[in-house]
């Protein structure tokens, strides 16, 4: 019963998740423990749906604190995420893997 | 090296600090020891499971598969952890009466053990994974020294669950009625922390679009990478700027959970007198 109840509700999201289509759609390539591009300009007040892509043969964890994001991408893996509304401003990303190579920055205006 | 065992002892801790709070918190339910063992056991074979098979269950619902796994591992772990609320805190005399008499025991918490050690297991997968995929990205893309880097990782791992066990046993010096009555807070508030990330995970696959905006931002006072704020994080669930839906599925937890709670103890009242 208690599935049940669960199946239900995801389904209800999934419906409403496919009904809001993303605008603004940004493509980001993880290669050599480096994300391309490094710095992205993003428009404020929208919703932004991040596609990014792990050509490593390692996995690697999307992470920002300022955007309050984080998500783990497996080697070879695509994976969707999604911010904002952001305000003007700099919100810096980085590769929880590998910290020392592996970081960027939006710029939302 | 240190920068490995900082990861690790990240993901271990939450983990740990959860498992320590429920190990306090179930110290007067009989067969409670290997229960909680189980439940590490299980979501440790889990955690292997499911990192050698995370690329396809990333590329799952059009690289959205890890966010559902994700929510149907938080609500699962919620369900199970607000089970295990409702039925200690109607059952709350009993348990702190027996605590006191030493050697005797609740001999009919299996229900509640059963909800703890689904929750116990959801908890380990969760962060289990995470470390399983990192540690296996160490070993086989380092050019360094492989064994300073699982060095790393065991110091880590080792600090993480010390941690858990000093909170484990610091819980034990309280005396068993106010045991209880600060494992209840603690679980409430753990079972908040599993909402505002179901929240969290729900945003970011944006299956559910409102109150995207953050609550507040704390970040300059209490960042969520220092250790303080992993501390809080990992007892009280606090998030440096979470999102306003974020605070709402806390708040909305622990006021479900109390009200529930609540209900059981007068219906358990009623049918007794």
């Amino acid at each position: 019963m208690k599935n049940l109840y669960i199946s239900g509700i995801f389904a209800c999201l999934a419906i409403a998740g496919q009904v809001q289509a993303a605008d603004n759609e940004i493509m980001i390539v993880i290669k050599n423990h480096q994300f391309t591009p490094s710095e992205i300009r993003v428009p404020v007040q929208q919703r932004i749906k991040l596609n990014i892509h792990n050509q490593d043969s390692t996995a690697e964890e999307f992470e920002s604190h300022s955007l309050n994001r984080e998500k783990l991408i497996p080697a070879g893996a695509k994976a969707v995420i999604y911010i904002g509304p952001l305000k003007a401003g700099s919100y810096d990303f980085f590769g929880e893997f590998n910290q020392s190579t592996a970081k960027g920055v939006f710029i939302a205006e | 090296m240190f920068g490995t065992g900082l990861i690790v002892f990240r993901e271990t801790l939450e983990a740990a600090l959860f498992i320590g709070i429920i190990a306090a918190a179930t110290r007067s339910l009989e067969g409670r020891t290997r229960w909680l063992v189980l439940g590490v056991a299980l979501g440790a074979i889990g955690s292997l499971i499911i990192a050698s098979v995370m690329e396809r269950i990333s590329n799952l619902a059009s690289g959205l598969g890890q966010d559902l796994l994700n929510a149907i591992i938080l609500s699962t772990a919620l369900l199970m952890l607000s089970w295990h609320s409702i039925w200690v805190t109607a059952h709350a005399r009993e348990m702190s009466e027996q605590a006191r008499r030493i050697g005797t025991k609740v001999s009919q918490g299996t229900a509640a053990l059963w909800a703890v050690t689904v929750a116990v297991a959801m908890t380990v997968l969760r962060e289990g994974a995470e470390t399983v995929l990192f540690v296996a990205g160490l070993v086989s893309g380092s050019t360094e020294g492989i064994a300073s880097l699982v060095v790393g990782a065991m110091i880590g791992f080792a600090l993480g669950v010390a941690v858990g066990f000093a909170i484990y046993r610091g819980l034990g010096y309280l005396n068993p009625r106010r045991l209880f009555s600060i494992t209840n807070v603690l679980i409430l508030l753990l079972a908040g922390n599993l909402a505002s990330q179901l929240a969290k995970t729900l945003q970011q696959a944006d299956w559910l679009s409102l109150l995207n905006n953050s609550a507040w931002d704390t970040t300059e006072l209490l960042p969520n990478d220092s250790l303080l704020g992993l501390f809080m994080h990992g007892i009280l669930g606090y998030d440096a700027s979470p999102s306003q839906l974020q605070v709402l599925f806390y708040l909305l937890a622990i006021t479900l959970i109390s009200l529930g709670a609540r209900h059981m103890k007068i219906q358990l009242k009623n049918t007794k007198s």
